[in-house]
Parts: C-alpha cells; sequence; structure tokens
C-alpha cells in the first residue's frame, strides 16, 4: 500500500488549523492540547510553523483509558502537563492516528477535570477508519481504511522528520495459509 | 526461588518488600508515579482508575500519617477507601488476623494496605488472600516498609536525577529502622554506588555491612562530600534501655545542625521520613531550612502510593508490557 508522506499530511492540516483560528472570536481564547506521542511531536511542528503566542499542553490520558482493567497501566505512560486555564478555552486537540475513538474520550475526560473547555476541536493526520464511539474527527489529513490486523505507525526520526510505517499482519497469515 | 511479590510473568502482584524486587518494577513504579505527581496540582485532584473498587487499610498498628497518605492516594485513585484499627476493634476481642481478612474478603475487597507490629504479617496475608486480591505492606516489625522507601528514592531522583553518581548518607537509628531497610535495598538496585550508614555501635544491626553499605561512626567523617542526607527518627523508648545514654547526648553527636550540614556537598538535600524529634536526631533550622525536603518526600509519598495501587489494580497486570512498550520514538495506532 502507497502510504501518504506524513510531511505533507502535516503541512495540510496546520493550514487547516490557521483556518480554524482565524475563526476563533480571539487568538487567546484558544489553546493546543497533543496527545502523547505523537500529537505531541505533531502540535510542536504546528506551533513552530504558526509562530503563534497560544497556549499548550499536553495529555497521556493513560490514567482515563476503558482498557485499565483488561490491559493494566502502559509501560511507558507520560505525565500530563496542561499548565494553562483550560475553563472556556477553544481546544484544538491534536492527536496522529484516529482509530476507535477511545483514546479521544479518555483525553477529553481527563480535559474536563482541568475545566470546562468552550469547545473542543480535534485534529489528526490520519483517520484509519473503525470509529466505535460517536467521537470522529473534525481536522483530518487523509483517511486510509485499514483493518484490525493492520497497525500504522507514526514515528520521528532524530532531525525531527515525520514517517509513516504500515505493519500488517493480515497479509502474513495468509502468506502462510498458502505455504 | 519463588517471588510471593511477583505474578507468573514477572509483574507486580503484592508489595510485600524492597528486598528482591527487580530493577524493571523499581523504575516502572517511580515511571509510573511521575505521571501522578501533575494530578494533585488540578481542579479536580481524581483520575478514575479505580472506580468501584475498595481498598482497605488494616492498621493492626497506629500509625495515623501512614494510613492517611494511603487513604488520599486510593481516594485519587477514585477508589472506596475502609480504615480498620483493628489494634482498638476485633482483635481485643479476641479475632485471629486471618479471620478479620476472611471478613473483610467476604465483604468484596479488593486491596489490603496492612500495618502491623510483627515481621511478616503482610507475607503472611498475601499468601492467604485469593488471586484477584492486592496486598500493600505499609509496614511490618523491624522489616519493611516499602512505600516509605520508594517514596524516599523518588526523591532523590527528583532533585538528584543521576543516580549511578550519587553518595546518599543514612543517619541514625537503623536498627530499629524498618525504613533504613527497604531504602538500603531500593538504592542499591537503583544502583547507586556509595550508601553510607552513620549511626552509634548500639543502633547498627551487627550485620550491616552485608547490605552493601559503608559503615561510619562519627558525623564528621560519614557526611563528608555527600550528595543526600537521610535522618531516621530516634524511637524515644530508645532512650530507656541501655542503648543511648540521653537525647542531648545524642543530639551532640549524631543530630543534623546546620554546622554538620555545612561538612555535605553544599547541594545536598536533607530527607527525613518522619515523625520528627526536633532537638533529637534533626536540628529545626535544618529541618525547615532551605536544604529541606521533608515536605516535598510527604508529597510524593501520595504520587509513590498511587503509582504502586494503579499497578497492582488493573485486572490483568500480564499484559502491562505487552502495550506502549514499543521502540521509543513510535506512536499511532493507539485504540
Amino acid at each position: 500500500m502507497q502510504l501518504p508522506n506524513p510531511e505533507t499530511l502535516l503541512t495540510d492540516i496546520t493550514a487547516k488549523i490557521q483556518a480554524q483560528l482565524n475563526q476563533a472570536p480571539s487568538i487567546e481564547q484558544c489553546a493546543f492540547v497533543g496527545i502523547h506521542s505523537g500529537g505531541v511531536w505533531l502540535m510542536q511542528r504546528i506551533l513552530n510553523t504558526l509562530k503563534l503566542d497560544i497556549p499548550f499542553g499536553t495529555l497521556d490520558a493513560a490514567l482515563y483509558r476503558d482498557d485499565y482493567a483488561q490491559r493494566g497501566l502502559k509501560a511507558q505512560s507520560k505525565p500530563s502537563n496542561i499548565a494553562f486555564n483550560v475553563q472556556d478555552k477553544h481546544i484544538i486537540l491534536i492527536d496522529d492516528i484516529f482509530y476507535t475513538g477511545r483514546t479521544t474520550r479518555a483525553a477529553m475526560n481527563e480535559l474536563f477535570d482541568y475545566g470546562r473547555p468552550a469547545s473542543i476541536t480535534l485534529a489528526v493526520l490520519i483517520n484509519r477508519g473503525g470509529a466505535e464511539l460517536p467521537i470522529f474527527p473534525n481536522i483530518v489529513g487523509a483517511d486510509i481504511l485499514l483493518n484490525a490486523k493492520q497497525s500504522l505507525q507514526l514515528s520521528q526520526d532524530t532531525k525531527g522528520k515525520l514517517h509513516l510505517s504500515l505493519e500488517d499482519n493480515s497479509l502474513e497469515e495468509s502468506d502462510t495459509a498458502n505455504d | 526461588m519463588i517471588n510471593p511479590q511477583l505474578d507468573s510473568d514477572g509483574n507486580l502482584k503484592h508489595l510485600l518488600t524492597i528486598e528482591g524486587l527487580p530493577k524493571r518494577i523499581l523504575n516502572q513504579i517511580l515511571d509510573t508515579a511521575e505521571t501522578f505527581v501533575g494530578v494533585a496540582e488540578r481542579d479536580i485532584k481524581k483520575v478514575p482508575l479505580l472506580r468501584g473498587k475498595t481498598v482497605c487499610n488494616i492498621f493492626f498498628e497506629n500509625s495515623t500519617r501512614t494510613r492517611t497518605t494511603f487513604e488520599i492516594a486510593a481516594k485519587r485513585l477514585s477508589a472506596d477507601v475502609i480504615n480498620l484499627n483493628v489494634g482498638t476493634s476485633s482483635q481485643s476481642k479476641g479475632e485471629t488476623i486471618l479471620d478479620t481478612v476472611d471478613n473483610l474478603i467476604a465483604m468484596h475487597a479488593d486491596m489490603f494496605v496492612v500495618r502491623h507490629s510483627q515481621s511478616g504479617a503482610a507475607h503472611f496475608i498475601a499468601q492467604h488472600v485469593p488471586d484477584n486480591i492486592s496486598v500493600i505492606n505499609a509496614g511490618d516489625g523491624r522489616h519493611a516498609h516499602p512505600t516509605q522507601g520508594l517514596l524516599d528514592v523518588f526523591t532523590i531522583r527528583r532533585y538528584k536525577p543521576d543516580m549511578h553518581n550519587l553518595r546518599v548518607a543514612l543517619v541514625g537509628d537503623v536498627l530499629h529502622s524498618r525504613v533504613a531497610r527497604s531504602e538500603i535495598h531500593a538504592l542499591t538496585t537503583l544502583g547507586v554506588p556509595e550508601v553510607r550508614v552513620i549511626a552509634p555501635k548500639t543502633l547498627l544491626p551487627t550485620d550491616v555491612e552485608k547490605l552493601g553499605v559503608q559503615v561510619f561512626h562519627d558525623m564528621k567523617a560519614g557526611l563528608k562530600d555527600v550528595d543526600v542526607i537521610m535522618m531516621l527518627r530516634l524511637q524515644n523508648e530508645r532512650m530507656n534501655g541501655a542503648m543511648l545514654p540521653s537525647a542531648q547526648e545524642y543530639f551532640k553527636t549524631f543530630g543534623l545542625t546546620q554546622d554538620k550540614l555545612q561538612l555535605a556537598k553544599p547541594d545536598a538535600i536533607v530527607m527525613h521520613p518522619g515523625p520528627m524529634n526536633r532537638g533529637v536526631e534533626i536540628d529545626s533550622c535544618v529541618a525547615d531550612g532551605d536544604q529541606s525536603v521533608i515536605l516535598p518526600q510527604v508529597t510524593y509519598g501520595i504520587a509513590v502510593r498511587m503509582a504502586v495501587m494503579a499497578l497492582l489494580g488493573s485486572g490483568s497486570p500480564s499484559s502491562l508490557q505487552a502495550i506502549g512498550g514499543g521502540n521509543v520514538g513510535q506512536a499511532g495506532n493507539s485504540r
């Protein structure tokens, strides 16, 4: 499968976020929140590009996930850091890949423990399909329909350049079946 | 040898003692605690992890501070908390420990936090409870007080992140201190190269060197160039025996004063597990001074206890390593 260039997708969602900010009553009432880890990388790149003086923070949401009882805590959960006042802010929530919507739900729950935002807009690089909740991204770089056995990963190299990689376990299994 | 604290996949099942816990588990607890530090600074100081779970604090020995910090930690994880001061209830009517525990199991408790004056009490209870219940040792006799040891190490790591380049001195009653043992195990496991104990001979266990520490009987030599000073509480009842001459005499020789603190590195931190005896093991101006991190220890104690409970409280901790354990620098695809 030909994967899109994540750098191009980032330019695209950055422009869309800029347009969204232009519609806001004032930039002071807006804030960025990135979800660890990919969403934080994207947020930092967007902040660098737009050169805006806008409050921003990071969320891990591990403490709000709905699969804690089954899967326990993630081995490397990172601290959330929301240093600004969430109350009445228009929040742009940034994640890399949108899948079931469960991470977004957890992140929104956590945000509400900091205050009552005026609105939340979800911006993602890729929507891979498979939503299990009535939650959908507002700003999307690309739609790529994947099945449950495929795993799409965003990574960042030492120079800060973004890469996408697809692991396809469904193919491996059918290969084995053919052997 | 089977470690009763770990399940078959090597994940934490009970927290009974730091002795024998692998470095990977200690780091997992400390890293998880980092995520909980921020929770206390928010408007809503609560996360939903243990919603619907019941944590029983069973205290066969009184300790208001430890019980309170465990209670706050459990409540910030949204658990329901039951406090039992057994010393003042059933046991005085003749009920055995296991009968008390069985009654709480019948009430569907999910986690026990146990304090007892007898060494090994928490182990005893951990061996008795069914698989789905976890036990945390909140201090057993002279043996162990693992969460205190962990919170001390967490505090050190926050102020002195380079653990491989530290000189740590424990000062005072090592003999009767369960905290000292837990701390020494944690520090050596995490790779602190030099741990010293400074105490009169009467307050040191006979084979203390076997724990991997250097022994000093003199503050001047022992405190020289250390990065961390951990004062231990001197229990007043020790004065009554032949162990020590008097509180004044002890303070003169082993009490931490501003003068003695000068011997340590200029940026050394001063710690104390509490409750302090001002003017016995520590001078007030040191306890309240710039280098003291005694109150941050209390704050971090809650984050560390939350981390331990969060790691123990999930239905199947065996998959801990399976998720999120991907390559560093990878993200995405989280469900």
